[in-house]
């Protein structure tokens, strides 16, 4: 007869970065984006390797808007940080202080964003430089949505409630989901704004 | 991050939480806590790791007997020349209803449905990761199939062949609405099979029992974990192309109008850069399953694990790495030719080390049985070696010049896929039939169907071989009888017949054997995996005690009994979340039960698919209700306001052990 056992009920009911299940779901979800936004890039690369003079016909995108952004994006690593470091003390006040912070830095994103397009020189049913440069922006436009309605309804619950343990963890994972929003939109802006220009 | 986070697991000794009375009161309350959602709402909101693994095997099977019947029309209308059973038009659509039912809603999601099932018994968890994901997932696959089934019985099914390739999918040429079909299908496949990838990886790599570090997970969840891996890099290629495809046929985009700068090569390039790993997503599940069968019946480990896993990752690497041997017709530079040339000569390594590495088990079995899965398994080396031979010619760019578009390509790639995929699944159905449903199949009417399909599947595909050589396009309705091609494509229709006589078999044994089949108990095979540790089918919460595992075949090695895992709580749905290397124990993690949402989540995802084909507002609105079910199905119902938590810690009184608990 077996008699030794394992005994787990000391060990905690939360863990936070990689020891959480939620970290590497989200760590999937990024693989699957990120390919996604490679992709599209290359597909960038491929069509400018199909003509002589790139763009094509257009002026490059105008830099004023898309570069605010980049500044806004970055910028809102901090806020985004604080969010972070908060909900891994448990800190109820941070996370509702600093979340707050980031909603009004991915409001003012989103709205910069639509000025982006307003300026980008080109249609997307103009040629296919237009089609890929829209396509390449909407994509990331959408993660900025997405995550911007993610945030809120956590930023809301964090007033409304019910909390407990387990939100915080999504706190942190959220955080972590906006560096991946922060960081593509570096080589995308590259492609973007820089690309027409450099080749 | 502090104190109040980390713990240790005990070992203890004498411990009454494993006398029988104990476990018999833990069993009632495990009973209760996890006990399956009833009637028809539950049955809609159920996110039991069983019961949808088991769905979604059942509706894969059943769109595989769509397919199937789409296939024997076309033997029926190719078995004489100038036949007018079918019209070109009918022929166009059913051939790619077919291509297109047999890859993206049979081959990937049988596999994933098993693995479903069978990977968090194999790791010994409770449930699988993100139950209720995988519950969206299933629904998202059931619906891509219906929409598919649908439109091809309004006739508006696609038929531009399963690759869709443009200019003749595109604006100008592919007819109303069929090409957005199969482009908006292909959504429905993707995000389901991403959405369960995710779930396998994080079950596999987070949920794994205590002791069961990296080189002791079974082969099959190794598979399993390295498929996972591939959807999550491959499928993305195909959901940005048949996007940008849909784009090209809503809002005028470009990306394949040579006209206006774009290129229908684009459309090949990332076609196949998902299909070719695609190739290796329906074949490498079943490497892993006959690992498992070849193991069991004999007798003894398959040798060489190490190396197994090793040329499992090689395959999955290299395969994104040859996807250009599709496109050898398109005129590409000799020097990209010559590489990929390279590189697809080059994936046989590691697919040899693994062919070698079972003979040499079979070779040296301790006690051969040669079972209806066994006899599956071994008939991969014959069947899939003809079609690995047939892929080193194909990936020579003079003969696939030379074949290109023919009936040899056709045999090529049903030797590759029936052998490779469909004769070992069909022995793994075999082999976990017990498993799901606590009774074995019949071994007399087994062994039947295996030698009709064995025969009747050569019979059907080794003459296309030779038609092709003999110059016979694959996609036309029919041939006029001058070519001399009537009586193999006679015969081919004939060994049809067979083997959808075998399939019945098949259909009529798993039927029958419901009831009356032996009854199998927790091993009937005698496996070495953590699956036979448990009842068939298992309880709702898979295993009390959790068993842990001190060696790769732990049901081989009573001699080795690590101490059952004691203290997780039987009044929620606990699992015991570990590391990922060792598998040493981390924290307790309570799993979400059953939930209507997914199934919302998955209507209003649904809507805004079919909407989107029609009108590009369908995206913008139609976001709108899934972003409503979305955030239904995350909003928490238990905890307490966030002012008494803030209250709380300002006064001091309160740490974040205390808090978690």
């Amino acid at each position: 007869v077996k008699t030794a056992a394992l005994d787990v009920s000391g060990l905690p009911e939360v863990g936070f970065g990689h020891r959480s299940l939620l970290w590497w779901g989200t760590i999937c979800l990024m693989a699957i984006e990120g390919t996604a936004f490679a992709l599209v890039v290359m597909s960038y690369i491929y069509l400018k390797g199909r003509v002589a003079h790139w763009p094509p016909g257009f002026a490059p995108p105008g830099l004023f808007w898309g570069t605010t952004n980049l500044i806004i994006l970055l910028a809102s690593s901090v806020p985004n940080q604080l969010a972070k470091k908060a909900s891994e003390r448990f800190d109820v006040r941070g996370v509702q202080l600093w979340m707050v912070v980031c909603l009004i830095f991915a409001l003012a994103f989103n709205i910069v964003r639509a000025f982006e397009f307003t300026t980008l020189n080109v249609r997307w049913d103009s040629n296919a430089y237009g089609s890929i440069v829209w396509t390449i922006l909407g994509m990331h436009t959408v993660h900025v949505i997405t995550d911007f309605a993610d945030s809120l309804v956590l930023t809301i619950l964090f007033f409304t409630g019910p909390i407990d343990e387990h939100r915080f963890v999504d706190i942190s994972e959220n955080a972590m989901y906006w560096y991946f929003v922060v960081l593509a939109w570096i080589p995308i802006y590259a492609v973007i704004y820089l690309a027409p220009r450099i080749f | 991050v502090s104190e109040g986070l980390t713990g240790v697991p005990l070992l203890t000794d004498q411990d009454e939480r494993l006398t029988s009375d104990f476990l018999e009161g833990e069993e009632r309350k495990l009973r209760d806590t996890w006990k399956y959602a009833e009637g028809f709402f539950g049955w809609c909101a159920e996110t039991d790791h069983k019961r949808i693994g088991r769905r979604f095997v059942i509706t894969a099977f059943v769109w595989f007997a769509m397919a199937g019947v789409l296939a024997a029309l076309m033997r029926i209308q190719l078995s004489r020349p100038e036949n007018t059973f079918l019209g070109p038009d009918l022929y166009n659509q059913i051939f790619t209803t077919h291509g297109t039912t047999m890859m993206f809603l049979f081959a990937v999601p049988v596999w994933l449905g098993l693995a479903i099932y069978i990977v968090p018994l194999q790791v010994g968890a409770r449930s699988i990761c993100f139950p209720r994901l995988v519950a969206y997932a299933y629904w998202m696959f059931l619906f891509g199939g219906i929409f598919l089934y649908t439109n091809f019985f309004l006739n508006t099914g696609p038929d531009v062949g399963w690759f869709s390739y443009p200019p003749l999918a595109g604006a100008e040429y592919g007819i109303g609405k069929r090409p957005d079909v199969w482009a908006q299908l292909i959504t429905f496949s993707e995000v389901s099979s991403l959405a369960t990838a995710t779930a396998i990886v994080c079950t596999v790599l987070k949920l794994r029992t205590p002791g069961m570090s990296l080189n002791r997970i079974p082969l099959f969840v190794w598979s399993m974990l390295v498929v996972s891996a591939m959807i999550i890099f491959a499928m993305p290629a195909v959901m940005v192309s048949s996007t940008c495809l849909i784009l090209d046929r809503l809002v005028s985009t470009h990306f394949f109008n040579q006209a206006e700068g774009g290129d229908p090569l684009l459309w090949q390039h990332l076609f196949w850069f998902f299909g070719h790993p695609e190739v290796y997503i329906i074949f490498l599940p079943a490497l892993g399953a006959l690992s498992e069968i070849i193991s069991t019946f004999t007798g003894r480990p398959v040798v060489g694990y190490v190396s197994m896993i090793l040329s499992l990752i090689a395959t999955a690497f290299i395969g994104f790495g040859v996807w250009v041997h599709h496109m050898f017709a398109t005129g590409l530079p000799q020097l990209g030719q010559s590489f990929f040339t390279a590189a697809s000569i080059m994936i046989v390594a590691p697919t040899s080390v693994q062919i070698f590495n079972w003979i040499a088990t079979v070779w040296t079995a301790r006690r051969l049985r040669l079972t209806t899965p066994m006899l599956y398994a071994l008939s991969f080396f014959f069947i899939f070696i003809i079609g690995g031979l047939t892929g080193v010619m194909l990936a020579a760019v003079p003969l696939d010049r030379q074949v290109h578009d023919t009936f040899f390509v056709v045999a090529h790639f049903h030797y590759v896929l029936i052998g490779g995929s469909v004769f070992p699944l069909l022995g793994t159905v075999t082999f976990w039939y017990p498993k799901l449903t606590g009774r074995l199949m019949s071994e007399g009417l087994g062994k039947l169907a295996y030698w009709l399909l064995f025969v009747g599947f050569n019979l059907t595909f080794f003459p296309m071989h030779l038609l092709g050589l003999a110059g016979m396009p694959r996609r036309v309705y029919t041939y006029p009888a001058s070519m001399g091609w009537g009586g193999l494509n006679m015969l081919a229709s004939l060994g049809a017949a067979v083997m959808a006589l075998s399939l019945l078999i098949y259909l009529v044994n798993v039927v029958v054997s419901l009831r009356s089949g032996a009854l199998a108990g927790n091993n009937p095979w005698g496996v070495a995996t953590l699956d036979g540790a448990t009842a068939s089918p298992p309880p709702a919460y898979n295993f009390v005690p959790s068993p842990t595992v001190g060696s790769r075949e732990p049901l081989w090695h009573s001699e080795i009994s690590p101490p059952p895992v004691v203290g997780l709580s039987a009044a929620k749905r606990e699992v015991l979340v570990t590391r990922v290397l060792d598998a040493e124990p981390d924290h307790r993690y309570e799993m979400p039960g059953p939930s209507i949402w997914p199934l919302v989540s998955a209507i209003a995802t649904s809507v805004m698919f079919v909407w989107s084909i029609f009108n590009p507002w369908g995206v913008v609105w139609g976001s709108i209700p899934i972003t409503a079910a979305l955030v239904l199905w995350f909003w928490p119902k238990r905890g307490v306001p966030p002012a008494r938590l803030a209250a709380d810690a300002a006064a001091g009184h309160l740490t974040p052990r205390e808090m978690v608990s």
